[in-house]
Order: C-alpha cells, then sequence, then structure tokens
C-alpha cells in the first residue's frame, strides 16, 4: 500500500506537485472567503453589540448573548412580513407547479399539433417583453395591485423552469408508457397524474425548490405592487432594516450619550440577527436539497 | 389552379387542428389558462410598449392618446445624465462580464484537479450557498463589511496603515462593490455547468497525455478548456446578450444619494421616472431602448460565434 502511493508520487512531476500545492492552497483560501462573511453574521449575531463594535468578534463569538434576538422579538413588523412571506412562498409555489405542468405536459406531447407554435410563444417572452410600466398597468387594470395576488399571479411561471420540466417528461420517460396506459383506457390527465408526475419527482423536487427561493427572497414584486404595511413580504422590512439608517435615529431626542450608544449598538447587531432569522429556514434545509439544485442545473443544460 | 391549392391547403391545416382539438382535447383544456397568461401578462405589456411613441394618458388609453413619434426618445438622449446612465450601466455589465465571466472556469478546472476529495466536496458545498441568499441581504451583508468605523475592509486597511474609507459613499468604487460581491454570490453557482462538462471529458485523452508527459497545466490547456469550449461558447453569448440588462434590484439596493454619479442605470431611471414620477410613456420608451439594443447584442453576439465556431443558440 505505501509502496505503490509514493511510486505515485514519484511519477508526479515537479510541476505538477507546485501546481497540486498552489491549487489546494488556493481552495482553502476560497473556502475561508465563501464561509468567513457567513460565519461572521452568524457569531456576531449571539456576541455582546459592544465587542462588536469594537472590532474583537472575528472568528469566535466574545460575551455571547441572545440580546439582539430579544430586541428582533420586539420588532413587531419583521414577524408581519415574515408571516406574508410564508404565505407568498407556498401559495405561490403550489400554483408555479401547477402552471408548469400545464405548459410543459402539453409541449412535451409530440402528437399534440400546435406545439411547435405555442412553444415559440413562450420562449419568446424570454427575450423581448413590455416593461416595467406596460406590465405595471396590466397588472393595475386587473385590480391586483396591494393585493396579496399581486405577488403571485405575475409571476405564475417561469419558462426556464417549464423548460427544464419539459425535456424531463421528453427524455426521462419512455413513451411505451403512454401507449400502455392508453390501451388500459387512460385519457391524458390520468396518465399525467397516475404515471408521469410520480416518475418526475426529482425534477418536481428541483422546480419547486427553485420557485420557493425565488418567492422567499422576491424583494422585487412587493416595491413594484405593494404599499400596504400589512401586505409586505420580509425582505422589504429587511431591506429598511439593513439599507437605512431610519430606526436607529429615531426618537433620539431626550437621551443621554450612552443610552443612544447602547442604542446605536443595539440596532447595529439587531441587522446580524435579522440576517440569521431571514435566511436560515433557506441555508437549513439547502445541504439536503444541495444535490437536487445541482441535478436542476444539469437538466437545464440538455439543449431544448 | 393555384388557389384551389392554397385553399385546399388552409383546410387541411383547420381540418388537420380540429381533428386534433377532438382527440387530444384535454391537453389544449389543459394548456388554455397558460395561453391566456401570456397573452395577458407577456403580450398585453407588449401591446403596451406602443405607449412610447405616445403622450400617455391614463384616461385616454393606449390607442386614446396622442402620437408622438420619437419625442420620448429624443428627450433621452438630450438629458445631461443620459452619458452618465449609459457608462455606469456599461461599466458595470463589462466589468461583470469580463471579470465574472472566467472566474466560474477556473474554479471548475482547479477544483476538477484538486487531490483532496473531502476538501472539493466542502469547497463545492459552501461555494454554492451564497447563491441562495436574497439580494436584500447580500446588500446588507456589503454594507455591514464596508462601513466606515467596524467594517472587515476598513480593519484589514487599518492593518496596512491606510486611513478608513466610506465605500459606499464613494462613486469611484461603486462598480468594484458590485462587481467583486456578484462573483462572490455567484462563481460557485455557476462553475456547476462546467463542472458537469468537465466530467464529460473523455479520460482516454487525459491518459495520452500523462503518456506524453503533459503536465497539470498543459493538460487544462490542451485537454480540458478544447473539449468544454462549447459550454464556454453557449453561456458567453447568453452572457453578451444581457450586457446591458444591470439587474434592477441590487443596483437600486446599493444606491445612496452619494454615489449617484456611478449607481445610476438605465433600469434605475426607467424605474425612478415610471414609477416614482409616474411619466409612463418616457418611462417605457427608456426601457424599449434598452431591450431593442439588448436583442441587437444577443442576435450580433450569436452571429459571429456562429461565423468563429459554428456553435449557436438559435
Amino acid at each position: 500500500m505505501k509502496s505503490t502511493y509514493s511510486g505515485k508520487l514519484i511519477k508526479r512531476s515537479y510541476s505538477d506537485k507546485i501546481f497540486d500545492i498552489v491549487n489546494t492552497m488556493i481552495m482553502i483560501m476560497l473556502l475561508f472567503i465563501f464561509a468567513w462573511p457567513l460565519w461572521f453574521v452568524l457569531i456576531a449575531s449571539f456576541s455582546d453589540p459592544n465587542q462588536v463594535w469594537l472590532g474583537n468578534v472575528v472568528l469566535w463569538p466574545k460575551g455571547i448573548t441572545l440580546d439582539s434576538y430579544k430586541a428582533l422579538w420586539e420588532y413587531k413588523s419583521i414577524w408581519t412580513g415574515y408571516a406574508n412571506t410564508i404565505f407568498y412562498t407556498v401559495v405561490g409555489t403550489v400554483f408555479n407547479l401547477i402552471i408548469t405542468v400545464c405548459a410543459a405536459y402539453p409541449l412535451s406531447r409530440k402528437d399534440f399539433l400546435p406545439r411547435k407554435f405555442f412553444q415559440w410563444m413562450f420562449m419568446f417572452t424570454m427575450y423581448f417583453g413590455g416593461g416595467l410600466i406596460p406590465t405595471y398597468l396590466v397588472v393595475s387594470d386587473l385590480g391586483l395591485v396591494n393585493t396579496r395576488w399581486a405577488m403571485i399571479i405575475p409571476c405564475a411561471i417561469s419558462v426556464y423552469n417549464m423548460l427544464v420540466v419539459r425535456n424531463y417528461f421528453m427524455n426521462s420517460i419512455p413513451p411505451s408508457l403512454q401507449e400502455a396506459a392508453t390501451l388500459d383506457g387512460a385519457n391524458s390527465v390520468q396518465y399525467l397524474i397516475k404515471i408521469v408526475l410520480p416518475l418526475s419527482k426529482p425534477v418536481m423536487a428541483v422546480i419547486a425548490l427553485y420557485y420557493a427561493v425565488g418567492h422567499w427572497n422576491d424583494f422585487y414584486t412587493a416595491l413594484v405592487y405593494l404599499y400596504d404595511e400589512k401586505l409586505l413580504p420580509l425582505q422589504t422590512f429587511l431591506r429598511d432594516m439593513l439599507m437605512s439608517s431610519k430606526m436607529s435615529l429615531n426618537n433620539l431626542s431626550g437621551m443621554d450619550a450612552e443610552t443612544i450608544a447602547r442604542k446605536m449598538q443595539i440596532s447595529q447587531t439587531l441587522k446580524y440577527s435579522a440576517i440569521i432569522v431571514s435566511t436560515v429556514p433557506v441555508l437549513c434545509i439547502y445541504p439536503f436539497i444541495q444535490k437536487y439544485f445541482v441535478k436542476g442545473v444539469m437538466i437545464g443544460a440538455v439543449k431544448g | 389552379m393555384n388557389r384551389i391549392k392554397t385553399n385546399q391547403k388552409k383546410d387541411n391545416l383547420f381540418q388537420r387542428l380540429l381533428r386534433d382539438i377532438k382527440r387530444n382535447w384535454l391537453l389544449y383544456v389543459m394548456i388554455l389558462p397558460v395561453v391566456v397568461w401570456f397573452l395577458i401578462f407577456c403580450y398585453r405589456p407588449m401591446y403596451g410598449v406602443l405607449m412610447a411613441f405616445k403622450d400617455y394618458k391614463v384616461k385616454l388609453g393606449i390607442m386614446g392618446s396622442p402620437w408622438v413619434g420619437l419625442e420620448h426618445f429624443k428627450r433621452f438622449v438630450n438629458i445631461p445624465s443620459f452619458k452618465n446612465l449609459i457608462r455606469n450601466t456599461l461599466t458595470l455589465s463589462i466589468y461583470s462580464l469580463v471579470a465574472g465571466f472566467p472566474i466560474p472556469i477556473i474554479f471548475a478546472l482547479l477544483l476538477n484537479y484538486l487531490r483532496q476529495p473531502r476538501l472539493k466536496k466542502t469547497v463545492q458545498m459552501v461555494s454554492y450557498a451564497p447563491f441562495f441568499i436574497s439580494t436584500v441581504v447580500i446588500c446588507g451583508m456589503i454594507a455591514i463589511f464596508t462601513a466606515q468605523d467596524t467594517g472587515i475592509f476598513n480593519t484589514i486597511r487599518g492593518w496596512f496603515g491606510l486611513e478608513s474609507v466610506d465605500f459606499m459613499a464613494k462613486p469611484e468604487w461603486f462598480a468594484d462593490i458590485y462587481v467583486w460581491s456578484g462573483i462572490w454570490q455567484g462563481m460557485g453557482w455557476s462553475s456547476i455547468i462546467y463542472i458537469s462538462a468537465l466530467s464529460g471529458v473523455d479520460y482516454e485523452l487525459h491518459e495520452a497525455a500523462i503518456v506524453d508527459g503533459a503536465t497539470k497545466v498543459q493538460r487544462i490547456i490542451h485537454v480540458d478548456l478544447p473539449s468544454i469550449k462549447s459550454t464556454i461558447v453557449m453561456l458567453l453569448i447568453l452572457q453578451m446578450g444581457s450586457l446591458m440588462g444591470v439587474g434592477f434590484e441590487k443596483v437600486y439596493l446599493l444606491q445612496n444619494p452619494l454615489n449617484t454619479e456611478a449607481s445610476s442605470v438605465i433600469s434605475t431611471y426607467v424605474y425612478s421616472v415610471g414609477m416614482i414620477n409616474s411619466d409612463y410613456g418616457y418611462s417605457t420608451a427608456v426601457g424599449l431602448f434598452n431591450s431593442i439594443i439588448n436583442i441587437i447584442l444577443l442576435v450580433t453576439a450569436n452571429a459571429i460565434v456562429k461565423k468563429l465556431s459554428d456553435e449557436s443558440l438559435f
């Protein structure tokens, strides 16, 4: 065992050895660059605000407290946003999946006459669209502005995801199954629900996750279509919290310098706990579903 | 004679369609809501683009509003910030392309030659994670890390005896912040497609190269790169097409009154004149201007690449 290992070592040329060492070093550095910012936010959220403020928190938490989580708990609007986002994500994703399958399945059937026409009609919208204002006016004419539906209906389908599903239906499900099902007297819908969809669980999982992450992270749709505070999603509140110093500068009058400093520190660490609380649902399921995401990219890479 | 022939053809298509509807009526029922959705949310806005050539009044509607021809376009070209908008849009997109396109390829190649399988897995997994973080959180993190007093970048500058800089308030730093944070967020994810392409490279080619005494660097250049060329070209065309399409969300979130000189791009301009000033016709014209340039770029890039290497999108 040992001899084969050293044999391999001898085979590797001098320049290859340098390459391997440099490569390993680059990768360890990259690992640090990718992981540290996330790690820092996590430890800062558990650390004493004062220590974070002084720059003493670098690799490990200092003076562990839950102060910033307590402060976040009292920040009511973010929880309204949380509830709204859960609603938009769940309802939106279910709606997306239904519409996506309704488009992908007929387009995957070679005996469907207007298949080429509809495919062209859908794909054209990937390259050209009406733009912000014309779309806004359509949504507004339908009376959807400032309703929950504005977060769901205008984003009903992503053509890219639809093509991924269609490719899967066409390439991974043997057409002989359809002949068999037809002989047994099943119609298209029965065949789709009883045979195609159960066989397509991996791709449906990938697409569901794509859509769900999209809804969870969506900031733009709410910016354009919503203004009622009760309807706003998490990302909008996060933005107010992270990108503006509005709330830390509120009601500063009538406080002594120490309280102000304390308040500002808390509002600073509040940012860390807010990031953690809003990102944790996505990052927690991430390691388990990672392989599916990768699979989704591969399926999509098959030229349409 | 001729007329009869064409009539027959039309009848045939129509008859075939009728027959197909009878046979596959369930498929038609299934796709109908999707078609209606596309007509309402994609094709009706395209018709609404007409307001780029009109003095649009909500009361009059698109058809009733008077034509103004190219008036809105002339106005856009003549605003004082026109050059600035174009320059910023191009700076951000070309910089993103030049820096952001090769890096995932290099990353994938290096990862492919990494000898420690566990390190490889860990790096891969960690590098994909930032992709799932929302733009809002990414921008919040940028604000935290570039902060003047406690941000890590200023701490590092402090080690080298440099004075601290309020990065977000300085227009000259905007492009760097935008592009490199984008690379941090996207490089792992963009590398997946190259990693999968590399795993498909014929290993016999590598064996032959090894027998010939090729080093790893030589193998990368002469075996791996030629083998994944078509993937690279395809993705390059796609990115060229969106050269003028600098995403709205991130620029909008990073924008503040102190850095607008570098951070006002076409898409944020479309938003501010359209949604904030409610200047609908003009905003639509600016958006149309942008998407026409995009399409021209996409088609040109596709044509050039087709000529050079026989690869194309369409």
